[in-house]
């Protein structure tokens, strides 16, 4: 069953009372929350993720107001993992936000199972895109751009790179889009399902993107990666991809490695298996267009 | 055993693992990792080839946690080499203590245990030299509130915490085992004298075994706020099984809490890892030990105190009065480090403090979070 086939008010109870187990990827995550935005964050964005029955979940996060007056006067969300509070509050308006940040937290601090990147992953053709890039690159951009040009999402954030399989392992939830990039998205995808933006004095307007039920439909089928590939947005840049050194790419991929730290040999070993398959590449891009094609051709030639 | 705890009974008996349905590993796994226990469990689940009858997504978790450890424990070997050579540098002689010590002299509790600092013991006239030595190799002072900085120099057996420039790993700088100001005092030249290299160990000290016992006693039954007290209490447990193999060991540990005026907290240890966590311990010795315990009537509170905070800290084992236990054994714990005199001004200012910080909070950035 997905989050859809619930019938009206469904959601909102589950929040409510004793929690929502929902299968995100490999992970099964047990969501409680009173707040309205979550259920509303969660009915529109998570509609295709499936809710599994009563057992095992991996991680068991809350958002909710927290005591004291500020219930009242300029509300505030808490993010509790497990009944503990790992970060300080947000504005309430920024709940559902919180939550898929809070669940990146969860996931990057407890999968150790995978080597866990911060880097978009995307997948056409059997071969999967690594796009690491620190914010403000275009990453997400690039991102939602191709899931609509009929890429597979396996993750906007989080790329999981399985100890066992070298393979990537999907993650789909949804993109994050930040100031100019929603509304260059709603040109260029006016299909796509996006979030009403919420603000945030540290980023500016965020909203969020739907993955495409495709990519959540799938979302148990690992890929292998064939390239490593760096944005970088410039406002009125010409395309240009030029080739990475290995060594290069090592150290970014290593930099960008969320658990690195943990895996010692283990990280190592993945992440020159990963680089020494993978095809490395610098993306600097001033139209989105552009860059998706540049994309496409590249997955044509490797086919 | 307090109503819902399902870790305890599992690290008592990993033989049950296979029983356990999903929904059960649903509490274990949140348990053992509030409790700072899940790799330990995960280790005895591993040892006895169990592992592989855990269902797959809560074996995930036990092996995440194993990998943790296991990097906790390398790390932690690599900083007391580097602690040797930045002390070898001022020549001040060190001992290291609690999990440090454990991990170096490879000690049954080091299996599966995690670590947030390292702590060592100097003498305290060697106190600045250590300061200084450890400056120069990078070790600077968390604490730059001038209050906080008088706070550890005059009350306390520590320095405010060191924490690495580079590494961020942080240094608990110790010259005695409790508070100059505490009830208890034991004798650090006493202390210090006893203390062993380790086998192999490149010029690295531990404490005897006796005062390795007394002193993880004293840290978890007179020191500590509990909040991972049933850990603390698991690494005495191994620490009795393993010493107590030997004989001679038993009559010596007795004789050294009288030495040192730790008859109380060697009562408690023996009483409360016997009774939680069945560790072998002869009658005649937990009997001796008992000439310590407190009066009759506060024995029984005692009781009801240490049970519930034992536990581990966690929804799913809470009592009602759970709670109310934890703080007056916090109140009990701070009285039992200053007298009131200078205890009340002390908590007045942590509790305005916590309510009014000077800096302002952590915010969440690009999605990446910062923790509080």
């Amino acid at each position: 069953m997905k989050v859809a086939d619930l019938p009206a008010g469904a959601v909102a109870r589950r929040l409510r009372h004793g929690g929502l187990d929902l299968r995100l990827g490999p992970f099964i995550a047990r969501i409680e929350s009173p707040i309205p935005a979550v259920t509303e964050g969660i009915t529109q964005l998570w509609a295709e993720a499936a809710v599994v029955e009563r057992g095992f979940a991996d991680f068991h996060v809350r958002l909710a107001p927290p005591a004291g007056l500020r219930r009242w006067f300029r509300p505030q969300v808490l993010f509790e993992f497990d009944g503990a509070a790992p970060f300080l509050p947000l504005p309430r308006e920024q709940a559902f936000a919180f939550l898929e940040w809070g669940l990146n937290w969860c996931v990057a601090n407890h999968a150790h199972q995978y080597l866990v990147i911060h880097a978009a992953a995307v997948e056409r053709h059997g071969g999967v895109a690594i796009l690491p890039a620190p914010p403000g690159s275009g990453k997400s951009t690039l991102c939602a751009g191709l899931i609509a040009r009929g890429w597979r999402l396996l993750s906007d954030e989080l790329t999981l790179v399985s100890l066992a399989t070298g393979k990537v392992a999907p993650l789909p939830r949804p993109v994050s889009l930040k100031n100019e990039s929603i509304e260059v998205i709603r040109r260029f995808a006016p299909d796509a399902v996006l979030s009403a933006p919420c603000h945030d004095t540290t980023k500016g307007n965020v909203a969020h993107m739907r993955p495409p039920a495709t990519s959540t439909a799938r979302d148990g089928e690992e890929a292998a990666a064939a390239w490593i590939l760096f944005p970088r947005f410039r406002a009125g840049a010409p395309l240009e991809l030029g080739e990475r050194s290995r060594a290069r790419t090592f150290m970014a991929v290593v930099e960008n490695g969320f658990n690195y730290h943990v895996l010692g040999g283990d990280g190592f070993d993945a992440v020159a298996t990963l680089v020494d398959r993978c095809g490395c590449f610098d993306l600097t891009y001033g139209d989105l267009t552009e860059a998706v094609a540049t994309m496409d051709r590249l997955a044509q030639e490797q086919q | 055993m307090a109503a819902g705890d399902h870790l305890t009974p599992l690290l008592l008996q990993p033989e049950r693992a296979p029983r356990l349905t999903l929904a059960d590993w649903d509490i274990v796994v949140r348990q053992g990792r509030r409790a700072a226990l899940l790799a330990t469990l995960a280790t005895r689940l591993d040892d006895r080839h169990l592992l592989k009858t855990v269902p797959e997504r809560p074996r995930r978790h036990l092996q995440a946690a194993m990998a943790i450890a296991h990097r906790h424990a390398a790390a932690v070997a690599w900083e007391a080499g580097e602690i040797g050579r930045a002390l070898a540098f001022g020549d001040v002689p060190f001992v290291l203590l609690k999990g440090a010590a454990y991990v170096a002299a490879h000690l049954p509790p080091a299996a599966g245990r995690l670590f947030s600092d390292i702590d060592i013991l100097v003498e305290k006239g060697r106190l600045a030299d250590a300061e200084q030595a450890l400056l120069v190799h990078g070790w600077v002072t968390t604490h730059h509130d001038p209050y906080d900085q008088r706070y550890y120099r005059q009350w306390m057996h520590e320095l405010p915490p060191l924490r690495h420039v580079r590494r961020q790993t942080v240094l608990d700088l110790h010259h005695a085992l409790l508070p100059e100001t505490a009830r208890l005092h034991p004798d650090p030249a006493k202390v210090w004298a006893a203390a062993v290299a380790v086998e192999g160990g490149a010029g690295l000290r531990v404490l005897c075994p006796a005062d390795m016992v007394l002193h993880s006693a004293t840290h978890l039954f007179f020191d500590g706020e509990l909040d991972h007290g049933l850990r603390d209490l698991v690494d005495l447990d191994a620490l009795l099984r393993h010493f107590g193999n030997d004989p001679a060991f038993w009559p010596r540990l007795l004789d050294r809490a009288d030495e040192l005026g730790l008859g109380r907290p060697l009562h408690y240890a023996l009483r409360y890892t016997t009774q939680r966590l069945a560790t072998p311990v002869a009658a005649a010795v937990v009997r001796s030990a008992a000439r310590a315990a407190p009066t009759p009537l506060a024995a029984p509170l005692m009781d009801a105190l240490f049970s519930r905070a034992l536990a581990p800290d966690h929804p799913t084992c809470a009592t009602p009065l759970t709670p109310l236990a934890r703080f007056l054994l916090y109140l009990r714990a701070h009285y039992l480090r200053m007298p009131l005199h200078l205890l009340l001004p002390h908590l007045l200012r942590k509790a305005w403090m916590r309510r009014h910080p000077e800096r302002p909070p952590a915010r969440p950035l690009n999605g990446e979070l910062r923790e509080e």
